[in-house]
This record gives C-alpha cells, sequence and structure tokens, in this order.
C-alpha cells in the first residue's frame, strides 16, 4: 500500500522533510499505526512523534482520530494543534 | 459564500459591502484579528485551509439564518497591525449574524490548518495551541455533550 505522508509547521522541521511517499508493510491500516510505524525510524522521528507528543491527523484533507483508517494512494498529513485565527 | 486564503490584504469595508447588498440583509457583523507586537509568518495546509474554513461556514449556516458570509484568512509573512484574518456574516437580523461569526471564528481557531511562527528579537518559535482556543470552540456543541 502506497501513502503520500505531509508534515508542517514544527513537526516539518523537527524532521527536515515536508511530504515523503512511503510504501507500507501490511498491518499498518491506521492513522495510529503509520504514526507508530514513523516513530520506529528513530532519531528525530522517536522524538517528533512519540505517543506523549500532541500530534493532529487529516487524511484527504480531513481531521481525523488516530483509529481512522488509511488506504492505498491516501494523503495522511501530521501536524502541532492549529494556531491560526 | 466566499471563502479565500490569501497572502495579500483585505479590504474589510468593501467585504462587508458586498455582504449587505444581498436579498433580505438587515445586518452584517465581522470580526478582524491582526497581528500584536510580532512580526510572524504564516504557515498552512494549502487545499485543506479552505474546505475545512468551507465546512466550518455550512455548520454556521444550518445553525443560524445566515444569508451569506465571507472569510479572508492570510499566509505568508505578517508584521505587526497587519490584519490577518476576516470573518463577515450577513443575516436578517443581528442575533443570527454576531453568533454565526463568533462560531466560525471559535470553530477556525481550532479546526483550520494553520501555525503561527513568532519571530522575535531572541530567535524564531512556533505559536502554541491554546487550551481556552478548544474550550471556545466546545461551547458551541450541542447540550448533551457539555460536560457539566
Amino acid at each position: 500500500m502506497k501513502v503520500k505522508v505531509l508534515f508542517f509547521a514544527s513537526l516539518r522541521e523537527q524532521l527536515g522533510t515536508a511530504s515523503e511517499e512511503i510504501d507500507l508493510p501490511a498491518g499498518v491500516g491506521t492513522v495510529a499505526a503509520l504514526r507508530g510505524h514513523l516513530a520506529r525510524r528513530g532519531g528525530p522521528w522517536e522524538g517528533a512523534l512519540a505517543e506523549k507528543k500532541n500530534v493532529r491527523a487529516a487524511v484527504n484533507q480531513d481531521m481525523v482520530k488516530p483509529g481512522a483508517p488509511i488506504r492505498d494512494g491516501d494523503e495522511i498529513a501530521f501536524f502541532p494543534p492549529v494556531t491560526g485565527g | 459564500m466566499k471563502i479565500s486564503v490569501q497572502r495579500e490584504d483585505f479590504d474589510v469595508s468593501l467585504e462587508t459591502r458586498n455582504l449587505s447588498r444581498g436579498g433580505g440583509v438587515g445586518a452584517v457583523a465581522s470580526f478582524v484579528g491582526v497581528v500584536r507586537d510580532v512580526r510572524m509568518t504564516l504557515e498552512h495546509y494549502s487545499g485543506m485551509t479552505e474546505s475545512s474554513i468551507r465546512k466550518i461556514a455550512e455548520q454556521a449556516r444550518t445553525r443560524w439564518k445566515v444569508t451569506d458570509c465571507t472569510v479572508i484568512h492570510r499566509y505568508g509573512e505578517l508584521a505587526p497591525h497587519d490584519q490577518i484574518v476576516l470573518v463577515a456574516v450577513a443575516s436578517a437580523h443581528r442575533g443570527d449574524a454576531f453568533a454565526a461569526c463568533e462560531f466560525i471564528m471559535d470553530y477556525l481557531k481550532t479546526q483550520a490548518p494553520f501555525w503561527k511562527k513568532e519571530h522575535r528579537p531572541e530567535g524564531a518559535a512556533w505559536v502554541e495551541a491554546r487550551a481556552s482556543d478548544d474550550d471556545a470552540a466546545g461551547r458551541w456543541e450541542p447540550p448533551a455533550r457539555k460536560a457539566s
């Protein structure tokens, strides 16, 4: 399953990347599982995406809860709580 | 309904005048957010910003009698006293206009994907989200879901 992953704001800076295409292994079927998969890369990934960090997510540009499913071709974004307005 | 996410500044009187021309409009309520005392960069998630604001505005239209509304949010480099955001709502009467305007603004603060980075003399830092913003949006939730 291939997905596009985007990172914004402080998360983008900590990870040193704004987006990447990832080929996911079987079993990574939710936003929370994808976050865990990325965190296991270690280094800044582990720090920025650790469970205690307040990270929000969107699937195909809709804000979602961690349990939201992901499918082939999805665009998944991770970002800190928003601060617009 | 006009939703715009843009780098350029906006003209509040032009936008509210356009809304006041709608049929049956008796009130236009507007809110303008401005930069306080620090230079900042506003980052956003292009595409999702527009769609999330549109969803919030559509929710407002189901809850109050809203004739039309305009939401403009800027991104990019902003200086002290610059305008950041405009929410303007036209309605037959002020009650609906005031309420819908505040509702849209409260939800925009917690749902629209914008992030502010402040540039202070001691360095640049991302603004932390405030719990009070979640509280402000939460008070519009249906009574059955309130904690009290």
